[in-house]
């Protein structure tokens, strides 16, 4: 009997929830269209904000599903992301070469990454202590060698996709970017493939979730850790890389201002999933680009209610209030072969 | 006489033995610094010479270490505890921010009562908001398994979105003229007084340490979150009511970092305003790993940041060195302090039991 009931609820809830995510996009789509016909400028603008403000969310999500994935906690997104942004933008300023300069941001985070792999899984390493050193000294190290005054010859500019650009609406907002915002949305469906789709992903998550079984058949469990860190910190590269390159075009003081940690969240909020987490991203990019509409319409929410949003949203999430968000079992525990 | 000079010796070797990781992890940090300095075109030995009379060099300069000191103390302790419990309390520094804000509240908001009511009264407020806002992740941890670190890390943010709304919207500072964020200045009768070159919120803050001392090691409730920090599911076993005990501690930690930001408030800046105290909840963990948690140890490990905070102005003016090298050097420390081996491995010592301690465990577990 009581068997037979979960069974049905089970199958209600699966029905249930296929139906909710179905209903959900088609109210998105429908009220994008509707937007659209009423002022297609205003729309455009919202979504390409949402994109813009999400991009780095996106790429600093994917640095930290990569660790986590893999078993290595990761809270010094924030500072891999300041790190690259400082450097791409030196090497900018040096050199200006953009191509160089993004390569220098990638290096850096992959750097850090290896750095904090180092830290967790040779020395064994407190990793949530390891990761607050790497937010401090990328704070202290960018703060003590930034100077003010510097200039550069240029940022990266739009690159519009030939025909697909001119498509109205869905052209200018997805199909006319500039470089990282495309690599950002291919890495998205990478990473997607690569963890639940290859032998390589299978193993991260088997290191992540039971490392002592993962050994005993075989699988080289620090070697797994040790590259799935530092693919992640080249995604948190090109996040800073984004923000000195793409998105602001120069350097500022810890001009990352938080999103390495709004990153934690989008990845939690998205269940450590490329895909889900790019989700949560843009709709943090998207509370944030309606807030700053709301305003220009004169409708005053205080912005630091906005921003909460997506703190609190987390808290919620990791809380287990709505839907359970399960870290992997094996995450911030040094293994130690017997 | 020549039968005490062993155990003497056994003494002085023991202390020896504490404080050798932190006291070699700042000798390194010092030298990574130095070499910084070097690699940048600035010399070391007059940065660090100016960094010293900046802290020390008049009786104006140690009251200012002094009061660097003070809020760190608290912080320092506030992560300690939590540690004892085994929990990472990473949000210190919102506990302490949403203190310092409540503080400077009631500090210009309240009028008329004399200064051994208010500052009391100030420095009450700054309690209460932080073992509120602490109690929250405290409680969260507790009852639905969600992560400290998570939690507090996202209740940062939280709070500071909130304190800068409160000095923007509601309690701003509307004196003609004034076009930043900021609370209006906090009634003279709200301040804390200083004796001589001492502020009495120093004196608090040493007070309070032998408290969190006496807590710790002499009171039942002390050696119960020691206990539940070491092993939760003995201390479960034994009869010890774990869940209330993470809370407590939870609340207890956040206290101690909203009186933190009070005295901020109260004995520094003279009001609340937003960006005055960043940092000062992640300075807390640096204080608390380099006295390896011991709450009399707090007290020097707070000194020691302190005339580095405090000195780090002459260094910049009169050294031209910028004065986040002190960020840089404090980071090092942070690493090579928890990074024992790295330690070890530099100058050949030998590992010691007692020296390790655990920090938290990942937010994997139940």
């Amino acid at each position: 009997m009581i068997s037979k009931t979960v069974d049905k609820k089970r199958e209600l809830s699966i029905n249930w929830k296929l139906l909710r995510q179905v209903i959900l996009g088609l109210v998105i789509v429908a009220a994008i269209l509707f937007f659209n016909a009423r002022s297609p400028e205003k729309t455009s603008a919202v979504l390409s904000s949402t994109l813009r403000y999400a991009v780095p969310l996106i790429l600093g999500a994917l640095c930290g599903i990569f660790c986590e994935r893999a078993g290595i906690v990761n809270i010094g997104i924030e500072g891999q992301m300041l790190f690259s942004a400082f450097l791409s933008y030196m090497t900018n300023v040096w050199t200006g070469n953009l191509l160089l300069s993004l390569l220098v941001g990638m290096l850096t985070g992959a750097v850090l990454g290896l750095f904090l792999a180092f830290l967790s899984i040779k020395l064994k390493l407190n990793q949530t202590i390891g990761g607050t050193v790497i937010n401090i000294l990328a704070t202290g190290i960018t703060g003590y060698f930034y100077q003010t005054g510097l200039t550069t010859q240029g940022k990266l500019w739009n690159i519009p996709l030939g025909p697909l650009a001119k498509i109205p609406l869905i052209g200018p907002v997805l199909f006319n970017n500039p470089p990282i915002t495309y690599i950002a949305i291919l890495l998205v469906i990478f990473s997607q493939v690569l963890l639940f789709h290859t032998r390589w992903g299978l193993r991260t998550r088997a290191v992540g979730e039971h490392p002592r079984a993962a050994d005993t058949l075989g699988v080289d469990v620090f070697k797994i850790r040790y590259w799935n860190v530092i693919i992640g910190g080249v995604m948190a590269g090109l996040a800073g890389s984004f923000l000195t390159l793409e998105g602001v075009g120069m350097f500022e003081r810890g001009m990352t201002n938080g999103r390495g940690f709004i990153a934690l969240a989008v990845m939690i909020f998205g269940k450590w999933n490329p895909i889900s987490s790019a989700l949560a991203a843009l709709f943090f990019g998207f509370a944030n680009a309606m807030q700053i509409q709301l305003q220009f319409m004169g409708i005053q929410i205080p912005h630091q209610f906005v921003g909460m949003i997506p703190y609190l949203l987390t808290i919620i999430v990791v809380s287990g209030f709505v839907g359970r968000s399960r870290a992997p079992a094996a995450e911030g525990i040094p293994y130690e072969k017997e | 006489m020549e039968e005490q000079t062993p155990s003497q010796n056994n003494w002085l070797k023991k202390v020896w033995f504490s404080v050798r990781i932190p006291f070699l992890a700042i000798i390194l940090a010092l030298l990574v610094g130095a070499i910084i300095l070097l690699v940048s075109g600035a010399n070391p030995l007059e940065a660090y010479w100016q960094l010293f009379k900046g802290a020390f060099g008049s009786w104006r300069n140690i009251q200012r270490v002094l009061e660097k000191s003070t809020p760190l103390i608290f912080a320092g302790l506030a992560v300690a505890l939590g540690f004892k419990a085994g929990l990472f309390n990473i949000g210190a520094q919102g506990q302490l921010l949403l203190g310092a804000l409540m503080a400077g509240y009631v500090g210009f908001a309240v009028k008329g009562l004399p200064a051994y009511i208010h500052i009391p009264l100030a420095l009450l407020a700054g309690l209460l908001t932080g073992a509120v806002f602490a109690a929250i992740p405290g409680l969260l941890r507790a009852y639905s398994g969600a992560h400290e670190v998570i939690s507090t890390i996202m209740l940062n943010y939280v709070a500071i979105n909130l304190s800068d709304y409160f000095s923007e919207g509601p309690w701003k500072d509307t004196t003609p003229g004034n076009i930043v964020s900021r609370l209006p200045a906090i009634q003279p009768s709200a301040e804390i007084p200083n004796i001589g070159p001492v502020p009495v919120g120093f004196i608090v803050a040493v007070l309070t340490s032998l408290l969190i001392w006496f807590v710790i090691n002499r009171t039942t409730f002390g050696f119960e979150i020691n206990s539940v920090g070491l092993n939760p599911h003995a201390s479960k076993y034994a009869g010890m009511r774990t869940k209330l005990l993470i809370v407590a501690a939870m609340v207890v930690s956040g206290a101690l970092a909203g009186v933190g930001g009070a005295v901020e408030t109260m004995g520094v800046v003279g009001r609340f305003q937003p960006g005055f105290n960043t940092g000062l909840g992640f300075d807390g963990i640096t204080v608390a790993l380099l006295a390896r948690n011991n709450p009399i140890a707090v007290i020097l490990s707070s000194l020691f940041l302190g005339a580095m905070k405090g000195g780090a102005n002459t260094m910049q003016f009169y050294a031209n060195v910028p004065n986040q090298i002190i960020d840089i050097i404090q980071g090092t420390m942070l690493l090579f302090v928890t990074a024992e081996m790295v330690v070890r491995w530099v100058f050949k010592l030998r590992k010691q039991r007692d020296t390790e301690i655990t920090v938290t465990s990942g937010w994997g577990q139940r």
